[in-house]
């Protein structure tokens, strides 16, 4: 599949927004600037990417707690998420939510969350909304291989087959819910073919590689857009980090976090592949190393400035306030 | 005796209930860890907080079970053992997932008994890790134990120290109904001498931490050393009050607090959880209807305001109350 250039380097950028913002929260939890719990996305880059690059703003994503990399490729505001993450009033939820509830309405990002599982059927009414007005938008969910098996994705996905909605289940499987495995938590010996079992088309991809997460994402979104109901993408990946920012990591074999970075990592995957085809040069990729890098240090030096939140501001947003004491 | 943190002496409990009793048996996501992994370390995690440690490794897989994420069917899934025999005690990780499994919880282990004519037992434990003051935000902080008094049916613990949680959680194991243990997340570290023997304490028997003359002061779980720093301090003005920590608030030990309100007259009931139907106004409404002719002042609330928990440390800072705020409402029932 060909692409045009725009959209080459629109996507390296994606990515490499994902990868900087992530390594960057990494260094800046551990050194104490950001509080909470922070679970990071670096790995997976190219699962949120090879998606988002199929949506526009009027169409929805919802997320996960690993929720960063979504919301960045679906175009959130990246000076006002890492504001977010340092707690500031100026970040995109006022320092309301933080990193497990970042999100952005008006980007059609309709939050990360915190429950795992509880994004699926938020996606669904999105998605009946879409059909109702007849306005052709679709309404994505990301998942994991953990999520899936929560009764509520369960649900999300039959009521979207009953309802013939405009939903796409995206699956990332990552091998791992916090620190219990796949080949453990799901009882089927193939999760593709459960999620197929609900009544809609699933399309496989390697998360690892750009080209074949849009290329199977292209495909649930269109039968989704065009009225045939919902459809999926279940995506074979792996995370570079821990569950969350100190987890121990003991579920892991020898050598797999290294083997991981050499051979799945999405940037050099596409790094490569450009190499080969020529379509873009690495000069061009650099550049916008370059470009992602000092976004990423503005966002920081931006975050540590901005304004704090005020006591008064706990009792903002909550439509109804009583007095005590 | 010796010292243990409140997630040593948990563990240590559940150590011990489940070599006296076979059919003891723990239940939750990642309570043994890493199933299914590459690196054949099942047993090393022993739940997200650590609490489970080691049980993998001394009772083995059919009595430390790892599942799926799946509140509903975990609570489910003890409430049924225990309807047939078993003593399971199920971790639910963050209170807030009860908003996943509150079904199984309240309409279906909770109702049993009552339902079925007195007929059936259901000795079910349902742990949870409660409260805030970790930057975790609205899905991750709640105290949730406030919600669940208000169901006949469950019986709800709020251990305040390692010596409480260890003896609590002995009964709840004991109990004959279901139970449900919030453990303060806040204070898992938090230390103090633990008999190494088991033993029970009572459910619906306050602890009195502090005795005095002047106001009555009611906290629960991690309010509870706040509380005692905010009394401590008002000693050198010469201020003297009552502390009780209910310990479990379904059963609530009411004479306890109501004989203190007799005394003193004066009543500042303490809690993290918003105000409106929490444990703060259930106990200000007693006090009102039962102790109203020894009042000499109005009942206080020392809450969180009515609002998820804030992401942001300075906002959460502002919502749980503080040691100063529990303090100066002393201070201005006797001004
Ligand atoms: C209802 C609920 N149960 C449990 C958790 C704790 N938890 C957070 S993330 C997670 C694992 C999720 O695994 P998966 O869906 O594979 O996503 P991944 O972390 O791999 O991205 C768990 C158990 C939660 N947040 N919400
Ligand atoms: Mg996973």
């Amino acid at each position: 599949m060909s692409l045009p250039k725009k959209k080459l380097l629109q996507a390296y950028r994606q990515m490499k927004t994902i990868r900087e913002f992530e390594e960057r929260a990494h260094a800046e939890i551990m050194n104490g600037q950001i509080a909470g719990f922070t679970h990071l996305y670096t790995g997976q880059e190219a699962n949120a990417v090879g998606v988002c690059e199929h949506l526009n703003d009027e169409d929805t994503i919802i997320s996960t707690h690993r929720g960063h990399g979504h919301c960045i490729a679906k175009g959130a505001d990246v000076i006002g998420m890492m504001k977010e993450l340092f707690g500031s009033s100026e970040g995109l939820c006022k320092g309301k939510g933080g990193s497990m509830h970042v999100a952005d309405i008006e980007k059609g990002i309709l939050g990360a969350n915190g429950i795992v599982a509880g994004g699926p059927p938020i996606s669904v009414g999105a998605a009946l909304a879409a059909r109702i007005r007849k306005n052709k938008r679709v309404a994505v969910s990301f998942s994991g291989d953990g999520s899936v098996n929560q009764g509520t994705c369960f649900e999300a996905m039959n009521l979207a087959v009953v309802l013939n909605v405009p939903a796409v289940f995206v699956i990332e499987n990552n091998y791992y819910s916090e620190h219990t495995n796949i080949e453990y938590a799901v009882g089927c010996d193939d999760l593709k073919t459960r999620t197929e079992g609900f009544g809609f088309p699933v399309f496989v991809a390697d998360g690892a590689d750009f080209f074949s997460v849009f290329d199977a994402a292209g495909k649930a979104i269109d039968h989704a857009r065009a009225g045939n109901g919902p459809a999926g993408v279940f995506a074979e990946t792996g995370r570079f980090h821990g569950h969350f920012v100190g987890d121990p990591q003991h579920y892991r074999a020898d050598g797999e976090l290294d083997d991981l970075r050499e051979h799945s990592c999405c940037l050099k995957r596409f790094r490569e592949k450009m190499a080969e085809s020529g379509e873009v040069s690495q000069e061009e990729l650099d550049s916008i190393d370059a470009g992602v890098l000092a976004l990423i240090e503005q966002s920081v030096a931006e975050a540590k400035a901005a304004a704090r939140p005020t006591p008064e501001q706990v009792g903002n947003d909550v439509y109804i306030s009583y007095g005590t004491g | 005796m010796s010292e243990k943190t409140m997630r040593d002496a948990i563990n240590e409990a559940l150590h011990q209930a489940m070599a006296e009793d076979e059919s003891v048996f723990i239940i939750g996501e990642d309570v043994a860890g890493c199933n299914g992994a590459p690196s054949g370390k099942v047993g090393e995690v022993g739940g997200v907080f650590g609490v489970t440690s080691g049980i993998y490794k001394e009772f083995g897989p059919d009595r430390c079970i790892d599942t799926p994420i799946s509140e509903s069917a975990i609570v489910g899934a003890a409430a049924g053992a225990a309807l047939v025999g078993m003593r399971p005690v199920a971790e639910i990780m963050f209170a807030d997932f009860i908003g996943v499994c509150m079904d199984q919880i309240v309409n279906q282990m909770g109702k049993f008994r009552y339902m079925f004519g007195g007929k059936s037992k259901c000795p079910a434990v349902i742990r949870f890790a409660s409260g805030g003051g970790f930057s975790a935000a609205g899905q991750h902080s709640q105290s949730m134990y406030q919600v669940m008094t208000a169901f006949p049916g469950l019986k709800v613990v709020i251990p305040a120290n390692a010596y409480d949680a260890k003896g609590l959680l002995l009964q709840a194991i004991k109990d004959d109904d279901p139970v449900l243990f919030f453990e303060p997340k806040a204070l898992y570290q938090e230390v103090c001498e633990v008999p190494d023997e088991m033993y029970t304490i009572p459910f619906g028997e306050a602890a009195f931490l502090r005795e005095g003359d002047d106001v009555t002061v009611v906290a629960f779980g991690q309010m509870v050393n706040r509380a005692v720093a905010a009394i401590d301090a008002l000693e050198s003005e010469g201020v003297s009050c009552d502390l009780i920590d209910p310990r479990t608030s379904s059963p609530l030990d009411e004479g306890a607090i109501l004989e203190s309100v007799e005394a003193t007259g004066r009543l500042v009931v303490v809690d993290e959880s918003p105000p409106r139907c929490g444990l703060t106004a259930d106990i200000a409404a007693l006090a009102a209807d039962r102790a109203f002719h020894s009042l000499k002042a109005p009942v206080k609330q020392v809450c969180a305001p009515h609002s998820p928990t804030p992401f942001s440390p300075e906002l959460e800072a502002a919502y749980i109350p503080s040691v100063e705020r529990i303090q100066s409402t002393i201070k201005q029932l006797l001004a």
